[in-house]
């Protein structure tokens, strides 16, 4: 655990990437095996499980340190980070080294020290003074660099502003494997373990890979502006696959050896979720087959997919009712093809894998209406003659429930991770509208102590009505605003304060700012009736005076409506 | 909250002013007399008809404000009378020459602490409790999560990282009055003997420390070292405004670190952007600012400066002292502050922006 917190320790205060990659390999060739797969495991931010949540690590820190629950807060507020504020605030003697359990391996606190704690909160007495005291023990033993080491392995929010890619990297140094190898053997699920570390490793072509493995996702970069006049990307329209890009959740579905399997982007296996898709797969697709697409929720009969807040009900579900299963059905809209009979296609350009496809899953099928052939679907390739027509069919996104566009090079095999040249996707304009900022608290991290967590509000009510239209809280957005404007509307929000509620300020409401975003759902759980999708900040309307923002009515007017529904 | 109406001390637009005195304590725009606490930039500006500080800082004050400043140079402990007042300035052990300032009458006694620290520091004098029935605060570092390691601690760490790259320069930002030659100092009781060079900001502050006494390492300005010279392995002291100007360019492969009370939080050691933070601040920390409250004995206590709120409602709340926060122009220092904010944290202490990085004459 020593040599662990060390680790962290050196890569925090190393900027290059080349000392990083060298610290990793150092790491990784001294470690044993079993703690060199937990360490890989955690410096992936692969850790699923949150032990303990940073509020009841804070709660636990209040218990033992004498100091009033405000203060706490406070202090949070300045730190950003429940792990660090409690190591900061949990000032022991000294521990004494011979009866620390810091020496102890990483993967003795991983499989052994850690989890019970845990469950020391799930057993009698819930989040019970036997947590709390078993937390006070473990922290006693601790210097404090090692503390909010194990802090951050507690909350699950390990992260050392390493990159994954800088993490593969160290791991290809020190293997001498490709980096998509170890990312493909890496995917569905890595447990740490000598052995898996082993697997790992082993040489290229070595050992066959499990039924259930997916390869890794290929992701798209945005489509850079083109010049002006000039074409967006190189060659002709003929060049390139052109297809919707849909607003559900990526996916990968395979099948082999009998056994069907969906994997999430997030590499989370989710058939319980989805067991329609996973019984259409079993029922239609070869063995040896590998399909990348989206799973979207698309109701029999509808044009189009319905809206993104849909297929939300579904996910996460471990056996979805009858109810929800009729109410929200899933298809899954394919768009690659992975693997054919039991071989491996990425190596094999586009096109050649399209075709594949396409004889695979015959276009007829997404006309298909019922059956459960409807459910497994063809991605349709959209025609372009010309790059001039391409804004022109952009706009047609919204018409067909599609977030935009994506555009493929036919030639290209498909890649593992974000690498750009070869998939752009192209999403259609934003909606926009113009909000006051209401609240403002402090962010996390890098941005601790500076207020850039903003809740925006927009006109409700009649104006002749008592009182007049009232301000509701509509969004809350935390990007969009340069370092220079960050930190000027930080000094701005500190002198107009009206009304602080701990860590949050109530602003005069005098700033209107442009919010961007992908969609507006009807929601219970928010005030003004309305939940946004992926806000940000577009712009400062320092020109604008907060009178002639807008008004929930027009946000109204902007809501997703399921085809169903009409 | 506002000074009461008829105290000794009350909150004109220029600043604190005491009545009896006819006298401004660290004004923020000139006035006819003026105590200084320190030459801290946010505490001395220039253009009063008449100053009082502590002889050490007179040297610092004369370069800052100007040569021909009209200043009365006082003793720790002296008591003075300005107008129906007695006025005193006591260590404050901040920096050189810092003062707390005490102002007597009508049988009350205040006490003005300005900015002050509890720890040991070779470059000043150390810090002087002082009782009073008001007493008015800083409160910069007012969190529990600011708890000072000894200074000496501290400069072992600077030291070990300087001699781990004897093959790169090892580029440390620290605030150029005050900081640096507390950890030039720190070093030379390490037994440091190699020269340091130094940023023309620091430099210029060398003479009055080493004036005053203070036992400093050999230090040699940067710029007297010939272009095309290696810089491997030498320390390099810099105001953190140098860090992201073309004086950088410089330094082929520095190793970076900054110095400073807000390097206890990552947070704020990110967004500087340098590899190592280390924790040494100037100012009081949370045990220091709770045992100065004490010590003081004073009924009632004013807090300005950064977290002003977390203090006060401590006091009010678990120390049983009346405890108010006092609103003001106080410029507040804040860990997050980068170039281009000149009116901050750097010039807080001197380092006014892009005019230090001039060399001083």
């Amino acid at each position: 655990m020593q040599t662990f917190c060390r680790l962290y320790e050196q890569l925090d205060c190393t900027t290059a990437t080349g000392g990083r990659v060298r610290l990793l390999t150092a790491y990784f060739a001294a470690a044993a095996p079993v703690d060199a797969a937990w360490a890989l495991h955690c410096l992936l931010g692969r850790q699923r499980r949150r032990l303990i949540t940073g509020r009841r690590l804070r709660e636990i820190c209040l218990e033992g340190c004498g100091l009033p629950a405000w203060l706490v807060d406070d202090c949070h507020a300045q730190v950003g980070d429940s792990a660090e504020t409690v190591a900061l605030l949990w000032n022991r003697q000294r521990p004494d080294p011979t009866a620390s359990r810091a020496a102890l391996p990483l993967h003795v606190w991983m499989e052994q020290i850690l989890p019970p704690l845990a469950t020391v909160a799930r057993g009698d007495q819930g989040e019970g003074p036997s947590q709390a005291a078993a937390v006070h023990d473990l922290w006693c033993e601790l210097a404090p660099a090692e503390l909010l080491v194990v802090n951050k392995l507690l909350t699950g929010g390990f992260r050392v502003g390493v990159g994954p890619g800088l993490v593969l990297q160290a791991l290809a140094a020190f293997s001498g494997l490709e980096v998509s190898l170890l990312q493909h053997r890496l995917m569905g699920g890595f447990v740490p373990s000598s052995m898996a570390w082993r697997d790992l490793l082993a040489p290229a072509g070595a050992g066959g890979s499990a039924a259930s493995s997916p390869y890794p996702f290929f992701l798209a970069s945005p489509l850079p502006s083109p010049a002006a006049g000039g074409a967006p990307l190189p060659g002709s329209p003929d060049g390139w696959l052109v297809e919707w890009k849909w607003d559900g959740i990526r996916g990968q579905l395979i099948h082999r050896a009998g056994q069907t399997f969906l994997w999430s982007r997030g590499e989370e296996l989710i058939n319980p979720a989805f067991p329609e898709l996973v019984a259409a797969a079993a029922a239609h697709l070869p063995a040896g087959t590998v399909l990348d697409g989206e799973v979207l929720v698309w109701p029999a009969g509808a044009t189009q997919p319905a809206p993104f807040h849909q297929l939300q009900r579904r996910l996460g579900r471990k056996a979805p009712g009858a109810r929800l299963l009729a109410d929200c059905p899933a298809v899954f809209v394919a768009y690659d093809l992975l693997e054919m009979d039991g071989d491996d296609w990425r190596e094999r350009p586009l096109g050649q894998r399209r075709a594949g496809l396409e004889a695979l899953l015959p276009a007829a099928a997404a006309e298909t209406t019922d059956g459960p052939g409807c459910r497994l679907r063809l991605s349709p390739a959209l025609a372009l003659a010309f790059w001039d027509d391409l804004e022109c069919l952009r706009r047609q996104a919204a018409a067909a429930g599609a977030e935009g566009l994506m555009l493929k090079d036919l030639g290209s095999p498909y890649r593992a991770g974000r690498r750009r040249g070869s998939w752009w996707k192209h999403k259609r304009e934003p909606h926009t509208l113009d909000a006051v900022l209401l609240y403002a608290q402090a962010g996390s991290g890098r941005r601790a102590n500076l207020y850039t967590d903003y809740t925006f509000g927009l006109w409700d009510g009649d104006p002749a009505a008592d009182g007049g239209p009232q301000l509701v809280p509509f969004a809350k957005a935390y990007s969009g605003l340069d370092d220079g404007e960050i930190r000027e509307l930080d000094r701005w929000i500190r002198r107009h304060t009206r009304e602080r509620f701990g860590p949050v300020r109530a602003v005069e409401p005098l700033q209107v700012f442009e919010l961007a975003f992908e969609g507006l759902q009807p929601s219970s759980r928010h005030r003004s009736g309305i939940a946004v999708r992926f806000p940000r900040i577009a712009r400062w309307r320092r020109d604008k005076p907060a009178a002639e923002a807008d008004s929930l009515a027009s946000a109204r007017a902007l809501l997703e409506v399921s085809p169903d529904a009409g | 909250m506002p000074l009461p109406p008829d105290g000794l001390l009350t909150l004109t637009p220029q600043g604190l002013y005491c009545p009896a005195a006819e006298a401004w304590i660290d004004p923020w725009r000139p006035v006819p007399r003026a105590l200084l606490t320190h030459a801290h930039a946010d505490h001395a500006r220039p253009g009063s008809g008449r100053y009082w500080a502590v002889a050490s800082s007179e040297g610092i004050l004369r370069r800052r404000l100007g040569s021909g400043i009209a200043l009365l140079p006082v003793e720790y402990g002296q008591r003075l009378r300005i107008g129906g007042a007695r006025v005193s300035f006591h260590s404050a052990g901040h920096v050189l020459g810092s003062a707390q300032i005490l102002v007597e009458a009508g049988g009350e006694r205040w006490l003005v602490s300005g900015d002050y620290k509890r720890c040991a520091d070779p470059s000043c004098e150390a810090f002087a409790p002082v009782t009073a029935d008001v007493c008015i605060t800083e409160a910069t570092f007012a969190l529990p999560i600011y708890r000072w390691r000894p200074g000496r601690e501290v400069a072992a760490e600077v030291l070990a990282w300087w001699r781990s790259a004897p093959d790169r320069p090892s580029l440390l930002f620290a605030y150029a009055f005050g900081k640096a030659q507390r950890l030039l100092a720190e070093l030379a009781l390490l037994g440091v003997a190699d020269e340091i060079l130094l940023h023309g900001a620091v430099e210029a502050l060398m003479d009055p420390y080493r004036e005053a006494g203070v036992q400093l390492p050999p230090t040699r300005p940067l710029t007297s070292v010939a272009r095309g010279e290696s810089l491997a392995g030498r320390l390099v002291i810099a105001p953190p405004a140098a860090q992201h100007s073309p004086w950088m360019q410089r330094f082929r492969r520095p190793q970076t670190a900054f110095v400073s009370g807000w390097m206890a939080v990552r947070g704020a050691r990110r967004r500087r952007g340098v590899e190592r933070g280390f924790v040494l601040s100037d100012h009081a920390d949370w045990p220091g600012l709770l045992q100065t409250v004490r010590e003081t004995g004073a009924r009632q206590v004013y807090v300005t400066h950064g977290q002003s709120d977390s203090l006060s409602r401590y006091l009010r709340e678990h120390e049983g002292v009346a405890a108010e926060a006092l609103e003001g122009d106080f410029v507040v220092e804040r860990g997050d502050v980068e170039r281009g904010d000149a009116d901050r944290a750097d010039a807080d202490h001197g380092d006014a922006g892009n005019a230090d990085l001039l060399p001083v004459v």
